[in-house]
């Protein structure tokens, strides 16, 4: 029950995109169709949903204060922690170049309209944020996956949201110099009003 | 042959020539990072509630930016295209470690304020962004001169939002204030919502507005 409440919480009440504006650039750039949101948006869950255990694990076995004492009871005092950005990143992108491979591999369509995209993923600031909330909550092992894919999933249903809007707007009569990109910004602008609303509900 | 002849006339290019100029100017209307390229808003959003930060942001990417570029240019035909994304953000992390440091040493209030917001320049995408676009198969000096470019084009409306945002939030501009205090006795109140990530959306949106009605070739026509 307790997961299915964090799960809940981190998709909807704390959406990484909607209600801290994380993951902006893709979720944007990305979302003029349905079908290439749909492919971002499952490359976030699979990254986030896998980056944030395993940042769990550097943190707390090799980062935090005394973690390293698993190897020798002489490193109790080590205190690695201003290596976390460095750390997380290069995890997220060895991890990003993991899914651009099988992407490239699987579906060389969605490879190309992903494009820069793709690559951009590692610095989502939603994947690196995913794991720097997952620290600073102080997660346990098995909060911090299901973590990872209630952000990952709410990232997935923002990107389908807007497209989905997007692709019905293309028909309605919007200023010529409003088109594409300014009517996404205000629209988003309008989402992330409403869940703002979301905000304080205690699950 | 062809080859050695275009080398040629390559190194005879002045190092301020017409195709290096447009390098400059380009992203600041026509290729702006954040309202035709569509990168780095993140940070745009969150470092946007008060000039100041935004100042010292751009100030920050400009440098991180350009430097990164030189670098990943220099390097670009030893990196696998394997583990690429590795080298930049090697690169990008150890280039910002080094601002951080330079601004606590010679900037320690300044460093205070924005210890959290230099850390978000690793994940910018602009840096990444460009590293990729041009930086990999670009000469040095372009895109060094590129980087400055797309510092700039980002700076320039990171502090234009603030503005907005600070003036019409706060009514204070670089913390002075500029409200008169005869505005707020008439019933004027501070607007809450530019104090939210909420406001820069919308005011970039109408930027951009604004930018395609001027400059049609712009114009989303799908």
């Amino acid at each position: 029950m307790e997961y299915i409440n964090l799960f809940l919480k981190s998709a909807f009440i704390e959406n990484m995109v909607l209600a801290y504006f994380f993951g902006m650039c893709s979720y944007l750039a990305v979302s003029k169709t349905v079908k290439t949101a749909f492919g971002l948006g499952l490359a976030v869950i699979f990254v986030l949903t896998i980056t944030a255990p395993i940042n769990w694990l550097v943190y707390n076995y090799v980062l935090a204060e005394g973690a390293l004492s698993w190897i020798h009871p002489s490193f109790a005092t080590v205190d690695l922690t201003f290596l976390y950005l460095i750390a997380f990143i290069a995890v997220i992108a060895s991890m990003v170049q993991l899914v651009e491979m099988i992407i490239e591999r699987f579906s060389p369509a969605l490879y190309t309209s992903l494009g820069i995209f793709l690559p951009l993923i590692t610095v989502n600031c939603a994947i690196l944020g995913g794991s720097l909330f997952m620290v600073q909550r102080e997660y346990l092992f098995t909060e911090s996956i299901v973590y990872g894919i209630g952000a990952g999933f709410g990232f997935f249903l923002a990107i389908i949201a807007i497209a989905a809007i997007r692709e019905k707007i293309r028909y309605s009569n919007v200023p010529p110099a409003l088109r594409g990109l300014g009517m996404a910004f205000i629209i988003t602008g309008l989402m992330g009003l409403a869940f703002m609303s979301l905000m304080g509900i205690a699950v | 042959m062809s080859q050695v002849a275009e080398a040629a006339v390559k190194k005879s290019e002045p190092l301020f020539s017409p195709k290096n100029r447009r390098l400059l100017t380009d992203p600041l209307d026509d290729n702006n990072p954040i309202t035709v390229q569509v990168l780095g808003i993140c940070s745009a959003l969150a470092v946007t509630t008060q000039v100041k930060p935004a100042l010292v942001m751009a100030i920050c990417v400009v440098v991180v930016c350009s430097v990164a570029n030189l670098v990943i240019s220099l390097l670009r035909k030893g990196i696998p295209s394997r583990i690429r994304m590795i080298v930049q953000l090697v690169v990008i992390a150890s280039l910002v470690t080094l601002v951080d440091q330079i601004l606590r040493a010679f900037l320690f209030e300044v460093s205070q304020q924005l210890s959290v917001f230099i850390g978000l320049i690793i994940t910018n995408c602009i840096v990444m962004g460009r590293l990729e676009a041009f930086a990999m198969g670009n000469k040095p000096w372009p895109a060094f001169l590129d980087g400055i470019g797309n510092g700039l084009g980002y700076g320039a409306v990171l502090i234009l939002v603030a503005m907005f945002r600070e003036f019409f939030g706060a009514g204070t501009l670089m913390g002075y204030k500029l409200m008169p205090q005869a505005a707020y006795d008439m019933g004027y109140m501070d607007n809450g919502v530019m104090a939210t990530s909420t406001a820069a959306m919308f005011l970039i949106g109408i930027f951009i507005w604004i930018q395609r009605s001027r400059n049609t070739k712009l114009v989303d026509v799908s």
